[in-house]
């Protein structure tokens, strides 16, 4: 992120909406304006042909069969593995664990190193901003193991309170679990720093990169962390999928999640051995179509190049920024020094409910409510807040469209 | 106080005044500012219909044979929402209200309110209303 500013935009971005069939739709009678891509982004052409092309000429299980189908379907999913490997720079690709999404990959982690690793009295350590996904399954596992949830606190710009996690961070602590950019917030978390800390002390750290793999280069190994997870739905990619990354040892130290085909070597009554990495963590047959579709996601974000998406996306955000304080009683919800292309605000006393259902009116689609970070929004003494999230194939002139059609919700509720 | 039928078709041609959104949601908006408001002390976690969006009071008491509602909520939008259905069902008997079926949201082009993601939508205020109806006809007999 401290790069990105460097990087001159060289898109061409009525060429790259073309790409993206959804952009030319209308809503409501007026051209559609998404800004909820912090929930889901849109995808290319290139990733709905991959999962047509695959149903339609190449579908069979993997990993299993001899003939012909089943093996060239087996090395496309596997080319994926491999793929993603080197998106995020992991050392091996067995480190790449495919999982339903984010919400699955940090359920795995939780179950399997908390079964072996947390035990009572212990704690985990998560920070205030975390959407439900990083909170509820440390809850479960804690509360199993009767061991204790630990909270790093944010202060009032909605950035970690750096002093208090470090001394949070105690010999009790059996794994740090934080995300990499809040989806409410748009927060930019230190997590080099948080991770390097949690190192010290030897304890392993899991990065929420949900809301980051789509707007930074991620590079697991200069982070160095323990765990990355991420659903392929964010990056342009199909819902359904997501990756795990762990480091091998990491991996292979913790037992398997569910149980099934694929994940074994030997099956007896009396006893099963598992299989190897990534199998291990793979039962049951996975999405294959959708795993072929991440892939085509991943070359058309590499055709563009990470950095020059999020050299743009940054232009964007700082616009809109600008634009949206022109709104009279505006109030951003998040004021990170760092920070992505997420942004939340409140207008005056107007539900954001009543915000949402006026600007879809205007085919202007945002996000309203808590975001699944109720207790984030707790923190801000707030319901919720509007969510504007751009991606790279959004314009300035639809900022310009959101500000328009928040002057009118303004006009209508005051 | 006109059956519940008759007040749907007035509100159906009152809408009919509008041709688009902005007029329509004005006077959602206006209904809202004057929607019959529950009562402090009944503005409790127990009459809360919770949802992920707004927050909504609802509460239900007798007069007579005829049933009294009254509601709140934090988004006006909502509140005009809940105004129009209270406007269709209170002041009837509990039996009008169960055995209703209200088909003048469809006919004034609120149709997307009855989504389910719009999880305090319409659906949610319609059942609670008729379990309050239920539940107040039992304590009739
Ligand atoms: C930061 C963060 N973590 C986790 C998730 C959950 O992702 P999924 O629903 O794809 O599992 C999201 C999605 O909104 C998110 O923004």
């Amino acid at each position: 992120m401290t790069t990105v500013t460097q990087h001159k935009t060289v898109l061409d971005i009525q060429k790259i909406r073309k790409d993206f069939p959804i952009l030319t739709r209308k809503v409501n009678g007026k051209p559609l304006v998404y800004f909820d891509n912090a929930a889901s982004s849109q995808k290319p052409q290139s990733v709905i042909d991959a999962t047509n092309k695959y149903y339609s000429f190449e579908n069979a299980n993997i990993h299993r069969g001899v003939h012909t189908l089943s093996q060239e379907a087996t090395s496309a999913y596997e080319v994926v593995r491999e793929k993603v490997r080197a998106f995020i720079n992991a050392e091996k690709s067995h480190e790449i664990i495919f999982t339903k999404g984010t919400t699955d990959s940090i359920n795995l982690v939780a179950s399997s190193f908390g079964k072996t690793n947390i035990g009572e009295g212990d704690e985990v350590l998560i920070s205030a901003m975390e959407h439900h996904s990083n909170i509820v399954p440390w809850q479960m596992i804690c509360e199993e193991k009767k061991a204790k949830l630990k909270v790093i606190p944010i202060n009032d710009d909605g950035e970690l309170m750096m002093d208090e996690f470090h001394k949070l961070l105690s010999k009790k602590t059996k794994i740090v679990a934080v995300t990499h950019i809040s989806n409410s917030l748009g927060t930019l978390n230190p997590v080099k720093e948080i991770i390097a800390a949690a190192h010290e002390k030897g304890i392993p750290v899991l990065i929420d990169g949900a809301q980051a793999i789509h707007h930074t280069t991620v590079d697991v190994k200069e982070l160095d962390c323990d765990f990355y997870v991420f659903s392929a739905h964010k990056i342009y990619g199909p819902t359904g999928v997501g990756v795990l990354y762990g480091k091998e040892e990491l991996l292979n130290s913790i037992p398997p999640y569910q149980g099934g085909g694929d994940m074994i070597k030997t099956v007896t009554f009396e006893k099963t051995t598992y299989n190897e990495l990534p199998h291990k963590f793979e039962a049951g047959t996975p999405n294959i179509a959708g795993g072929i579709a991440f892939g085509a996601a991943i070359d058309y974000i590499n055709s563009i190049g990470i950095e020059t998406i999020a050299a743009y996306e940054h232009e964007l955000t700082q616009y809109a920024l600008e634009q949206l304080k022109t709104v009279p009683g505006i109030k951003f919800i998040g004021n990170a020094n760092e920070r992505a292309s997420v942004i939340s605000f409140l207008l005056d006393n107007i539900h954001p409910y009543d915000a949402g259902v006026i600007l879809d009116k205007m085919g202007i689609a945002v996000r309203t409510g808590h975001h699944c970070t109720q207790p984030l929004m707790d923190r801000f003494g707030i319901p919720g807040t509007v969510r504007a999230s751009f991606a790279f194939y959004n314009t300035k002139e639809e900022v310009d469209v959101l500000v328009t059609g928040l002057h009118k919700v303004i006009d209508l509720f005051k | 106080m006109a059956a519940i039928k008759e007040i749907e078709e007035t509100i159906v041609e009152e809408f009919g005044y509008y041709d688009d959104w902005m007029g329509k949601y004005e006077y959602i908006i206006e209904l809202g500012k004057s929607l019959p408001l529950v009562d402090e002390k009944y503005k409790t976690e127990e009459n809360l219909i919770k949802g992920c969006q707004s927050r909504v009071w609802l509460y239900a008491e007798l007069e007579g044979d005829k049933i009294i509602y009254t509601a709140d909520s934090d988004a006006i939008i909502t509140k005009g929402i809940i105004g129009l259905l209270i406007r269709v069902l209170s002041h009837q008997t509990p039996d009008d209200i169960i055995n209703t079926n209200l088909s003048f949201i469809d006919r004034i082009g609120l149709k997307e309110h009855l989504s389910p993601t719009r999880s305090n939508g319409l659906v949610s205020m319609v059942k609670q209303m008729k379990l309050y109806a239920l539940a107040l006809k039992t304590k009739m007999l």
